[in-house]
């Protein structure tokens, strides 16, 4: 194998991971704080669409991310408004955002079909990006990619590292307790969630501006519900999530390149590998929580909070 | 005089329902002052307003000769009220000192922060260790943890609700400790309880509440513990009395029944036999953790036994589940009664059926006739006084005791041949305790046979012709109580009987 490939192979698997590793902490930080929400894919096609549209209509691509981040956000409030609010059951409630998201951009996108845009261009930082090897590997990327990565720090760094971030963690745990010490429940829930919203919108628009230049109807195919597997696969651990995101990315890459080294595989079964790892992920966990205090999912996670006083 | 804390004429109410009538209460510095009453007294009440999370109707509060009128839990915390639930308000999967900060305004975690923590355990004899997972602490530990997040908030009033009602004996003399020096260093304590005798041994003054009005400011040593109880319910206490001892043949025995505990905290059983005759009530005496949660799972059915062990009315029952014992006229109430008693989230009516037999009066063909449902759960609720809006409430929206008269009742009216009861009185107030007693004893009077296991050794006295001491896994003979009985049940209590 030459060495160009073998980074062609490297690179691809970074750029196919970051749409999950964008929604994956999104959605990590929202369960942290207690709340299910099944409507990663609905907010990433609507941060697809949304970035698609405000590309072609103004080719700056600063506007086209904001405005995925903004429409993945908006997405998102529907869904804490209906469960934070109105109390209604988390699991319905995001389902429902998922086909909203996909029905709605599917009507708005009809007269995009046809269109392509311009792609976001990588960096080229003077001489790092120019050294053997190291360049094109770490300092040729599009600055989306840094940002991902970026997140999954700053996300831990908050969980981690700061009081506020306890607190959401101590919400997740237990939301009667934190109520009666006095701390806002859903006031954080509904920030969690709106967080959550703006990383699947911007992953979703990395699918349209930085992966293809085209919008196409369930263009995200199914990387949402990838990314709900990726928060359970990382037990709410988030660097888990970019190995987790390394691994699914991965397996689309190997498919593509497997076909071209004569691997007698089917790509179904490739295809299989990361939810075969989740599912060990899961035994696992429970095999080694078995009479001890759990400490990786969120005990709250789904519950209907209720204040009565 | 200087109070404390000074209470006026609040008034609070839930619609029709004074739930706080014209309440005064004053708290001395330095005092450990006891708040006593029944169920639905409005303990709970006047202690939200207090801590802010209730606003009263009417009525003033001081504090430190200042008007207060707290908005919420922070203002309270800020102004030096600071308060221990009844029902730990803990996160399970965070560390001890997580926890700790969480309560805290405005301060950060790290490594000064542990070392206070260590020093308060220090001073105030509360024994942990600040990088455990609170989830992986016993319940005694726990409540330590909350102490300690109080007491760094430097409070000068620390409210505690019901404090002992889960600790073991050594637990609760370890907290007195700790309270008597709390109150020394200035902190006034508002000490709500059930526990007559504790209330007696360590509060200075005590203010009694019966229906949401003030009964009485008191000295409680200046009163006996049956005093307290008919000021609190209003009436006089009833006198246990058996009418009729007429014990026939053996109905349950339980025969060499040993268990290893599958709990790595667990206690393992070891070789248990007993014997239980028709009409007659046995207890089961003993400290908690000595077994009692590995037996009653093993005599309820959850887990089954090896032939030969369990025998009720000439039936080899050891691996009968629990349907199938009740099938045979056993029933049980269980310690735990959100879980284990009573599904938290199904109505009063739904849990009624949940402990019937397959076949009962409330289903015909498999299908619940409501109406029956309805009609016996309305005479559970009015036979045991269960204080509810209506047999749709919710199991988990009744307090404690409310819920534990409820479930007392619902056994009780399917006049059991033998009932398996853990802790019959556990978190109800006197006059409820005595209510329960005499229909405990009225059950035996009939000719059923009453198996109890309790903490409360006064309880297990009082009822009990045949006591058993449950320690450490083992279970004694019966003890003869003729010959300086109540020594021989301590002695083997502890563990130390040679």
């Amino acid at each position: 194998m030459n060495e160009g490939l073998l980074i062609d192979i490297i690179i691809g698997i970074s750029i196919a991971s970051v749409p999950l590793i964008f929604a994956a902490i999104g959605e990590l930080l929202v369960e942290r704080s207690g709340v299910l929400n099944l409507g990663v894919e609905g907010m990433m096609i609507v941060g697809a669409l949304l970035g698609f549209v405000v590309q072609f209509h103004t080719g700056n691509p600063f506007l086209a991310v904001l405005a995925a981040l903004l429409g993945g956000m908006a997405i998102a409030s529907i869904f804490a408004f209906l469960t934070q609010f109105l109390l209604t059951n988390q699991v319905a409630t995001g389902l429902a955002l998922t086909l909203f998201g996909l029905g709605f951009s599917a009507f708005v996108g009809r007269g995009y079909t046809e269109e392509t845009i311009q792609l976001i261009t990588s960096v080229h930082i003077p001489i790092l990006s120019d050294i053997p090897y190291v360049g094109p590997l770490l300092f040729s990327y599009n600055p989306l990619v840094y940002l991902a990565f970026f997140m999954v720090y700053l996300v831990w760094w908050f969980l981690f590292k700061t009081k506020q971030g306890l607190v959401l963690r101590a919400i997740g745990d237990n939301h009667d307790a934190a109520h009666a010490i006095g701390h806002k429940v859903i006031r954080y829930r509904v920030m969690a969630i709106l967080f959550g919203g703006a990383m699947a919108g911007i992953g979703g628009a990395f699918l349209s501006l930085v992966q293809v230049p085209i919008w196409g109807e369930d263009m995200t195919a199914g990387r949402g519900w990838i990314a709900l597997g990726l928060v359970v696969f990382s037990s709410w651990q988030p660097f888990r999530i970019i190995f987790g995101a390394i691994l699914f990315g991965g397996i689309t890459i190997l498919q593509l390149h497997a076909q071209g080294f004569d691997i007698r595989i089917s790509a179904q079964y490739l295809s299989m590998l990361p939810y075969l790892a989740t599912i060990i992920i899961l035994v696992s966990l429970r095999m080694r929580l078995k009479n001890k205090t759990n400490r990786t999912v969120p005990n709250c996670l789904g519950r209907i909070f209720h204040s009565t006083t | 005089m200087n109070y404390q804390l000074q209470i006026n004429n609040i008034t609070k109410s839930y619609g029709d329902l004074k739930a706080n009538d014209d309440v005064s209460l004053n708290i001395k510095p330095s005092s450990i002052h006891a708040l006593l009453g029944e169920n639905g007294a409005g303990k709970s009440t006047l202690v939200k307003v207090i801590y802010g999370s209730l606003l009263p109707d009417r009525g003033e509060m001081k504090w430190l000769g200042k008007s207060y009128s707290p908005k919420n839990p922070f203002d309270a915390r800020e102004q030096g009220i600071a308060m221990v639930f009844q029902h730990f308000s803990l996160f399970e999967s965070l560390t001890v000192e997580e926890n700790i900060v969480l309560g805290l305004d405005g301060v950060r975690l790290d490594e000064n922060f542990t070392e206070k923590i260590i020093k308060y355990s220090k001073q105030y004899g509360l024994d942990i260790n600040p990088h455990q997972v609170v989830g992986d602490l016993s319940v005694g530990a726990r409540q330590r943890v909350e102490i300690i997040r109080c007491l760094m908030q430097n409070p000068k009033l620390l409210i505690m609700d019901e404090p002992t009602s889960v600790l073991t004996p050594q637990e609760v003399s370890d907290l007195f400790i700790t309270l008597r020096k709390l109150a020394d260093d200035g902190c006034s304590i508002l000490y709500i309880s059930h526990k007559l005798e504790e209330v007696r041994q360590i509060c200075s003054e005590a203010t009694i509440l019966r229906g949401g009005k003030l009964v009485e400011n008191c000295i409680p040593q200046e009163h006996t513990q049956q005093e307290l109880a008919e000021m609190m319910i209003g009436k006089k206490l009833i006198q246990l009395a058996r009418s009729n001892i007429n014990s026939g043949e053996d109905i349950f025995s339980i025969n060499n029944l040993s268990r290893k505990s599958d709990d790595m905290f667990g206690v393992d059983l070891k070789s248990i036999s007993l014997s239980v005759m028709k009409g007659s009530i046995v207890g089961i005496a003993g400290v908690a953790g000595n077994g009692q949660d590995e037996l009653m799972e093993l005599l309820i059915g959850e887990i089954t036994s090896p032939p030969g062990t369990l025998s009720f009315k000439g039936n080899d029952i050891g691996n009968l589940n629990s349907h199938q014992r009740r099938e045979l006229s056993m029933f049980f109430i269980p310690e735990e009664r959100l879980g284990h008693g009573a599904v938290p989230d199904m109505g009063l009516n739904e849990n009624m059926l949940l402990s019937r037999p397959q076949k009962s009066e409330m289903t015909s063909y498999g299908v619940i006739d409501w109406q029956n449902v309805e009609t016996l759960t309305q005479k559970v609720i009015s036979d045991f006084d269960v204080q509810t809006f209506s047999t749709k409430m919710l199991a988990k929206s009744l307090s404690g005791g409310n819920l534990q008269k409820f479930m007392v009742g619902r056994e009780l009216i399917q006049n059991p041949e033998l009932l398996i009861v853990a802790q019959p009185t556990w978190g109800v107030d006197a006059g409820s305790a005595n209510n329960i007693h005499q229909a405990l004893i009225a059950l035996a009077d009939q000719g059923s046979a009453i198996l109890i296991i309790s903490q409360d050794l006064d309880e297990i006295l009082s009822l009990c012709e045949q006591i058993h001491v449950l320690s450490e896994g083992s279970l004694s003979t019966a003890v003869d109580m003729t010959n300086k009985g109540l020594e021989k049940i301590s002695q083997l209590m502890v563990g130390s009987e040679d």
